[in-house]
């Protein structure tokens, strides 16, 4: 067998957008940043040499203004925008066109409009970067009808579930984890495609279910390889795309183990790991042994100092004490 | 601009639409009153001149983008007014299923990027297409329609701003119709002019008035040319007048019965054209008499269509989220 080289996640995301944007003229890139620069954590590097400023367009910063934008021009049909969203914390400044617009023009035009568009950003805290640079609200997409949500963990998911994403003809939030552009992982140079809708189970176990998100992924897997030396088998699932769920995939791994543990950097309340303990107590209720635990960070904003921070991201401590109290 | 020079048929089409949506508008006034039309109804009337002026210079293949009070750019862009009537009733048959209602009437296949329940919501939707029609190389414009109220909104600015660096095709046209809802242009904003915001973004600023149609389509016309020559953005503000409340059923409290009935009285764009019309000799009483029935009977037709039509099924409630199948469970119903 070939072996795969190995590359970080920002460059697997790299070459996604280029291959996509080779491959379809439609495929503009935009944002704050993308250009010259590169994008602030090296995603769209090169991409301006090789495509030009017609095709990887800098941004004023006026998110409503380019996310709106990328909204209308994905609605003739005249090009397939990839734009960029620095921080997911700046969404409320371009809500409007992301929720009320790309979300609601298919329904409420009856259907007549595709809105193919893609909004890359990024969330996850860990860098002291405050209250308004770290923050995971994939949970206020996921909220709204009309939004495809991904967020993938690995570069290998990274680069082909960006990949499907541009050529998907739905609005796509393409949620990034600071924390992970950096880590390398085998990702083939050819291009391929990983479906939306297909959780991938990262670990098999037979004891306990952990259903986590982003780096809490890699987190998770951590707990799982320590606790299994000590003979505890934990699933690891990964759903990747939160619109749409992989149901099926969730609901067999709890059905299998009996046990749940959710992990997720998002808010405690009305947030993507009440969800997933809700679709468990509604849809496979009797198969649980044990009440479902679920790991966030408390409900305050993140702090700055890395004293607080560390105590606020869910730790892999908090991770395997959760496991122990559900087996 | 002087009638001669633009030829009759444009003419006659820019009177039949003027018509159009005022036969239209009032209709729908009395179906709403008769609780037919659910929902909320802003109406064009005393506007008309605005959008036929402007769509007059318009293609098929060219976009627009259109506020809550957008039925009279929908009728002027070329839009069904069967389809649309069954839509402000909540009909399968309506242009959007049903889904959609008065304000959010859209048909992309005649470039209208659709009606828009936010104020300023649809500006870069405008700049989009704008961008669209540029990296593909094609003449085509885009004309975003919003109301003096929408441009103190960031959309205004952002999307200007952006369709100004770029130089893209696009026509930013402010109906100011002296209110947003309740609140006069001069509680607004401390400017004489939405014009004159132009300026902040060096791109030309005109104002014309908007109960002539003539001039509101020689502007147009300089505008929109000058987006197809690939020079840019130009605003252009209208000054309009509603004469309606801002919804149907608004007690308008905040101005007086005497200034609507001037404005109705001196300002009627359909009377002030038809002056001009029969005044040059382009067209007789009998012409423009032939228009009012002809349109009278198309109206009443579509309201029949709207009545007749059935109501959505409920498996339709879950239908038109997403249009790419996918893995995965798409619409959550617990």
């Amino acid at each position: 067998m070939a072996v795969v080289r190995e590359i970080t996640f920002a460059q697997a995301l790299n070459e996604a957008l280029d291959y996509e944007m080779a491959k379809d003229e439609k495929v503009v890139v935009m944002g704050e940043d993308v250009g010259v620069y590169g994008g602030i954590y090296g995603v769209t590097a090169g991409l301006y040499d090789k495509y030009g400023p017609e095709r990887v367009r800098d941004t004023p910063i006026a998110e409503s203004g380019f996310i709106g934008t990328s909204v209308g021009a994905a609605a003739t049909g005249l090009l397939r925008p990839v734009v960029e969203l620095m921080f997911i914390d700046f969404l409320g400044v371009a809500y409007d066109q992301i929720y009320n617009q790309a979300a609601k023009m298919r329904y409420m035009f009856g259907g007549k409009a595709k809105i193919p568009m893609v909004l890359r950003t990024t969330c996850g805290a860990g860098f002291s970067a405050a209250a308004q640079h770290s923050q995971s609200l994939h949970a206020l997409f996921v909220h709204v009808p009309g939004l495809k949500v991904v967020m993938p963990s690995t570069p290998y998911d990274a680069k082909g579930l960006l990949i499907s994403s541009i050529e998907d003809d739905d609005p796509v939030v393409f949620i990034e984890h600071k924390g992970l552009y950096a880590i390398k992982g085998p990702v083939p140079e050819e291009p391929y495609s990983i479906p939306l809708g297909e959780a991938d189970v990262k670990k098999e176990g037979k004891d306990v279910t952990i259903v986590a998100t982003a780096a809490m992924v890699h987190k998770s897997l951590e707990v799982a390889k320590k606790l299994e030396e000590e003979g505890i088998s934990v699933e690891v699932v990964d759903p990747r795309t939160l619109v749409p769920l992989d149901v099926d995939t969730i609901l067999n791994s709890i059905k299998k183990t009996g046990r749940l543990v959710v992990v997720d950097e998002g808010y405690p309340r009305c947030g993507f790991a009440t969800d997933i303990a809700a679709l468990a107590v509604s849809r496979a209720f009797d198969a649980l042994k044990a009440p479902v635990k679920i790991i966030t960070p408390p409900a305050t904003p993140v702090p700055f100092s890395p004293a607080l921070e560390k105590e606020w991201i869910p730790s892999s401590e908090k991770i395997e004490k959760a496991v122990r109290e559900v087996l | 601009m002087v009638v001669e020079e633009i030829p009759k048929e444009t003419l006659l089409w820019m009177y039949e639409t003027m018509v159009k949506i005022r036969v239209h508008e009032e209709k729908v006034a009395e179906l709403f009153a008769q609780g037919k039309i659910p929902g909320f109804v802003h109406l064009y009337v005393g506007e008309e001149a605005v959008a036929v002026g402007v769509m007059a210079n318009l293609r098929k293949d060219d976009f627009i983008t259109s506020t809550h009070r957008g039925h009279g750019h929908y009728i002027a862009k070329g839009g069904c007014i069967e389809a649309s009537m069954a839509e402000l009733f909540g009909k399968k048959t309506g242009i959007c299923k049903g889904k959609g209602g008065s304000m959010h009437i859209a048909d992309l296949d005649i470039g209208e990027l659709g009606a828009n329940g936010i104020v300023g919501g649809g500006i870069p939707h405008a700049v989009g297409a704008g961008l669209g029609i540029k990296l593909n190389g094609l003449d085509s414009v885009a004309v975003a329609f919003f109301g003096e109220g929408a441009s103190n909104q960031q959309n205004f600015h952002e999307g200007i701003n952006i369709a100004s660096i770029w130089k893209l095709p696009v026509v930013f046209v402010c109906e100011n119709n002296l209110y947003q809802i309740s609140l006069p242009y001069s509680k607004q904003q401390a400017i004489k002019s939405v014009a004159e915001r132009g300026k902040a973004y060096g791109i030309p600023g005109v104002a014309v008035d908007g109960q002539d149609v003539l001039a509101v389509y020689e502007v147009a016309k300089e505008a929109i040319e000058r987006a197809r020559r690939g020079e840019g953005p130009t605003l252009i503000e209208v000054k309009t007048y509603r004469f309606r409340g801002h919804f149907e059923g608004d007690p308008e409290v905040y101005r007086s019965k005497d200034e609507v009935e001037w404005w109705k009285k001196n300002k009627d764009p359909i009377k002030l054209f038809e002056e001009k019309l029969l005044s040059k000799g382009i067209a007789t009483k009998e012409e423009l008499d032939a228009i009012w029935e002809k349109v009278k009977r198309e109206i009443e037709d579509a309201v029949k269509f709207a009545e007749e039509s059935p109501w959505p099924t409920k498996e339709d409630v879950v239908e038109d989220v997403f249009s790419t199948p996918t893995k995965g469970v798409l619409v959550w119903q617990w």
